[in-house]
């Protein structure tokens, strides 16, 4: 299954209406978390949202996630090892205040198991390749146990 | 006779900054933990008993904030923690607020998802907390925010 999400605070119709336009097309069926957003997709399955305690079962059914580019989305599809492709909301269509999320992606670009769509023939292209999953041993997890070590002695000494 | 616990309140908003902040639970081992967030969801979702709920509040909204101040004031006060963290955003930089009137060690941790300057929440919060952290070191300065390593 593939699994398409907007995240609960803001709409994202130009995602959800840019993969119901070739859901058809697609080797696998889709589920779509849509949140605030009003286009009605006609080619998937799709959900307002996904309560906080079935995400994790979702998730973990998921081949794929297609996603905003917010965190904790791109935190859950490291913490199951999937493949998540991302598309920045941008500010010059009111998708979000500013354009906070193309700096993310700038960063994020290019880490084992994150892609990054900019068109929507990217995101199809991924959505029809065979995508490698984020890495359990990459540089990140070095970085967060630094930031774990550094907080708990911190704590520690109050 | 037992030492007793250190108390922390770890508190942020619900999705990307509840995400980081259960992303560095393992700083809270050993210590007498609460959490608060906006999304009560959420606490059931990772199996957390005695959770808080925050109400969620932005700059756009005074009267949310307003009330958010006064839930963030009266957990302090109650709860007792001797350091408060939060990921962002308003709701835990009002607890971290809450945390610099009462005279308690705070911690702010700016979201990884900021990464070409600092979000106003985590700007506002170099002036509360006592130790104030951005996740990029291309962000980091030498009076703060530090750099000490990231959740991604």
């Amino acid at each position: 299954m593939i699994l398409v999400t907007v995240g609960t605070q803001l709409p994202f119709d130009r995602l959800v209406k840019s993969v119901d336009t070739f859901a058809n097309e697609l080797s696998k069926p889709v589920l779509a978390q849509i949140g605030k957003g009003t286009y009605t997709p006609q080619n998937m399955k799709w959900i307002k949202n996904i309560e906080p305690k079935d995400f994790d079962n979702v998730f973990r059914d998921a081949s794929v996630i297609v996603s905003h580019a917010g965190i904790g989305t791109v935190l859950t599809a490291k913490r199951f090892g999937k493949p998540i492709i991302l598309v920045p909301r941008l500010a010059a269509l009111g998708e979000h205040r500013n354009d906070h999320q193309l700096a993310t992606v700038s960063q994020l670009v290019g880490r084992p198991g994150i892609y990054v769509a900019n068109t929507d023939d990217d995101l199809r292209n991924y959505l029809l390749e065979e995508l490698d999953s984020p890495s359990h041993e990459d540089s990140s997890e070095a970085g967060r146990a630094s930031l774990v070590t550094y907080l708990k002695n911190y704590i520690m000494t109050v | 006779m037992t030492e007793k616990k250190l108390k922390v309140l770890a508190a942020s908003s619900g999705g990307g900054h509840w995400e980081q902040l259960m992303a560095m639970r393992g700083a809270f081992e050993g210590c007498d933990i609460v959490f608060a967030t906006t999304i009560p969801g959420l606490l059931a979702k990772y199996d957390i008993r005695g959770g808080l709920v925050l109400p969620d509040c932005s700059r756009d909204s005074i009267t949310m904030s307003i009330r958010c101040f006064f839930t963030a004031f009266s957990i302090v006060i109650k709860q007792r923690p001797d350091v408060i963290i939060s990921t962002g955003a308003a709701p835990g930089l009002f607890c971290l607020l809450a945390g610099k009137l009462t005279g308690k060690r705070t911690i702010w941790i700016d979201s990884v998802a900021n990464v070409e300057k600092l979000s106003l929440s985590g700007k506002l919060a170099g002036h509360i907390a006592t130790l104030w952290l951005t996740q990029w070191q291309h962000l980091s300065r030498p009076d703060g925010p530090h750099y000490a390593g990231a959740v991604l």
